[in-house]
């Protein structure tokens, strides 16, 4: 965490009286994959648009590579490239000359633009559209050439909002895989905004949960399923086949066990909460019970979990 | 010697990187992107279809009426062949100048009504804004792409009617009217941008290019076509009976009527091309006949014309520098998010 090369203190946005963000703070450190994780609205956006210079905040700072993006935002904006969720191209213009123009707005030489501009494509794996103009590209490949365009400029830092979306679940392995790559061989800085944490899981080092313009936690996801542990006590699993118990039948069963919490029965698969480790006994007074049971889940906490916890605290409070 | 232009180059190349000269680099790329895209569109192609067919047919027709027009020795333009050609027609058509006064509006309102919200709803607008780019050099280029589009076109436009002319009539072209054959281009030149920024600032208020676009044409539409109406409307009343009323105060009223018809650019270009192609037009407004009087029916100066019609000139040009200012200043401090 020494030398963070975004660093977010208080930051704050006000649409009229609507907090958008409020009170961001966020240390990333160079060479990391942050993932920013949250339901739409929660004002991913907003904080992207405020690190670039984009759009001011009402309050706080955010220093990127070492530049105040408010007072400075020309300085970031040379040393970070962003990938906008909705990312469109000039679609009278083919691959090459959309990564060329952008290239040269960053004041490299034509010659050189083209060159690394076809490097790039190479990269990205769109060598065979290089000279297709881009309003034949699908979803998928402009996000590909948005990357390229991205990288283009020999950034330090990338922004990538909502990368994934749209694109089918191969190409989202293909493409989280290509950042990640990117990311460690060029020692880059990502940040990526998304609200699937599935996706985004494998390749953060550490992943933020945003609801409603607060950062409820950060820490790597490994971190974040433990607490939850913690917090929530033991879940399991059961599946039940062709269940003939009525859930106040299984209740009356369940609560004779010591350390039980509540219980929840729902397709005939029951989830049991409990403050102790009670699946072997849930198993077998179910079991005398009569209950067809095809599957155990221990301890089943898995990102789903994560991600309804800290998205419900979110509805509660609204 | 050599060190210093050694140290010379040196500081030259430094500075490159940073500001090469007085226009930046990122300009420079921006604006040939736009005239790349504008004259590759069909947009473009079919105005300028439009506009060489109306060049041509008005031109031809003040050339079949060439020989009348110089031999009228009443005429004390006469002697100026090539203003002629720009003015002259047997009103079948209307002459070029007229023209423009419709076309003009038409150029710069197709060349910039999608300037911004197109790039907006394209999603290139962020990916643009995102880059190490000051905003107002996207707004310039936008405006400037164009213009010089319009520059070129205009100017060969003219080039090729002075070329044909001294071919086929085999008289030399008149210094001044060079010069005001040149305040011509330049004038119309500022109409286009008067329309242009115009269009540019529409665009960036409204997200959709058709609403900008029909905004557009309304105004245009307004301007051309109600504006006098309105203006005759709203002031003919109050007239009182000419009969009734001394020279003076009926003369008053229709300086009245003039002036309110200025507010409308197109007046004003109107007011302004006409005066420099027209080295003969003294005043714009009614002319007594006191004021006649002694007068010698000869062309003026270019200098004097320019005179005339020097408050035409800066109005259009504020106006245009007004909708120009209007749209920095909504764009710059605008959030831009898809």
């Amino acid at each position: 965490m020494n030398n963070p090369i975004i660093q977010l203190k208080d930051l704050s946005k006000c649409y009229g009286t609507k907090k958008a963000v409020d009170k961001l703070n966020l240390h990333i450190a160079s060479g990391e994959i942050f993932g920013l994780l949250g339901p739409n609205g929660a004002g991913k956006t907003t904080s992207i648009l405020m690190m670039l210079g984009l759009t001011e905040p009402t309050e706080g700072t955010a220093t990127v590579c070492g530049y105040d993006a408010t007072r400075n935002p020309l300085e970031v904006k040379k040393l970070v490239g962003y990938l906008p969720d909705n990312v469109g191209f000039y679609p009278d213009m083919t691959a090459l000359e959309n990564l060329c123009f952008i290239a040269q707005i960053n004041g490299i030489e034509e010659q050189e633009a083209k060159k690394s501009a076809i490097e790039l494509l190479q990269t990205v794996g769109l060598t065979h559209a290089t000279n297709n103009k881009t309003n034949t590209f699908s979803r998928g490949m402009k996000q590909r050439l948005g990357l390229a365009e991205v990288l283009i400029k020999k950034p330090q830092v990338v922004i990538l909002d909502e990368p994934t979306l749209g694109i089918d679940p191969s190409g989202v392995n293909e493409f989280l895989e290509l950042i990640q790559k990117l990311s460690r061989e060029q020692n880059l800085t990502v940040l990526m905004s998304s609200h699937h944490l599935h996706q985004v899981q494998r390749v953060c080092d550490r992943v933020g949960i945003f609801v409603d313009g607060k950062m409820i936690v950060e820490g790597p996801i490994e971190t974040l399923a433990h607490q939850l542990q913690l917090n929530e006590g033991f879940k399991t699993i059961i599946q039940l086949d062709n269940n003939k118990l009525s859930s106040s039948d299984i209740t009356a069963v369940l609560s004779e066990i010591s350390g039980y919490k509540s219980c929840e029965l729902q397709n005939d698969i029951l989830s049991i909460y409990s403050d102790l480790d009670i699946t072997a006994d849930a198993v077998k007074l179910l079991v005398h019970k009569n209950a067809n049971i095809i599957s155990v889940q221990r301890n089943g906490y898995s990102l789903d979990d994560i991600y309804a916890k800290y998205f419900e605290n979110q509805t509660v409070k609204m | 010697m050599e060190k210093k232009i050694s140290i010379f180059k040196s500081n030259n190349t430094t500075n490159k990187e940073s500001n090469s000269s007085f226009i930046p680099i990122a300009m420079k790329v921006l604006i040939k992107k736009e005239i790349t895209s504008h004259i590759r569109s069909w947009r473009f192609i079919i105005l300028l279809a439009l506009i060489v067919l109306t060049f041509g047919a008005s031109l031809f027709v003040s050339f079949s009426g060439l020989k009348d027009t110089i031999n009228n020795a009443q005429d004390p333009d006469s002697t100026f062949v090539y203003l002629k050609l720009l003015t002259t027609s047997d009103n079948s058509i209307p002459p070029f100048h007229v023209f423009l006064n419709f076309l003009a509006p038409l150029l710069g309102i197709a060349l910039g009504f999608d300037a911004i919200n197109s790039e907006h709803n394209g999603g290139t607008l962020t990916r643009l804004v995102a880059q190490p780019i000051y905003r107002d050099n996207l707004l310039l280029a936008k405006f400037f792409a164009p213009l010089i589009i319009v520059s070129v076109l205009f100017t060969s436009l003219v080039m090729l009617m002075i070329g044909a002319g001294i071919m086929s009539t085999g008289i030399h072209i008149e210094f001044q009217e060079v010069v005001r054959i040149i305040g011509f281009i330049a004038v119309s030149i500022i109409y286009v941008a008067f329309w242009l920024s115009l269009a540019i600032l529409l665009s960036i208020i409204f997200r959709q290019g058709a609403t900008s676009a029909m905004t557009a044409i309304g105004i245009w539409l307004f301007f051309t076509i109600f504006f006098p109406i309105v203006i005759n409307f709203i002031v003919r009343p109050f007239i009182p009976n000419p009969n009734y009323i001394s020279e003076q105060e009926y003369l008053a009223w229709h300086e009245l009527i003039l002036n309110l018809m200025r507010l409308s650019p197109s007046q004003l270009y109107t007011d302004a091309t006409t005066s420099i192609l027209m080295p003969s037009v003294r005043s714009l407004g009614p002319v007594s006949m006191e004021q006649m009087v002694a007068a010698i029916p000869s062309p003026l100066s270019f200098k004097d014309s320019l005179m005339i019609v020097w408050p035409q000139l800066t109005g259009i040009t504020a106006a245009m520098m007004v909708c120009f200012a209007l749209s920095y200043f909504v764009f710059m401090r605008r959030e831009i998010r898809c």
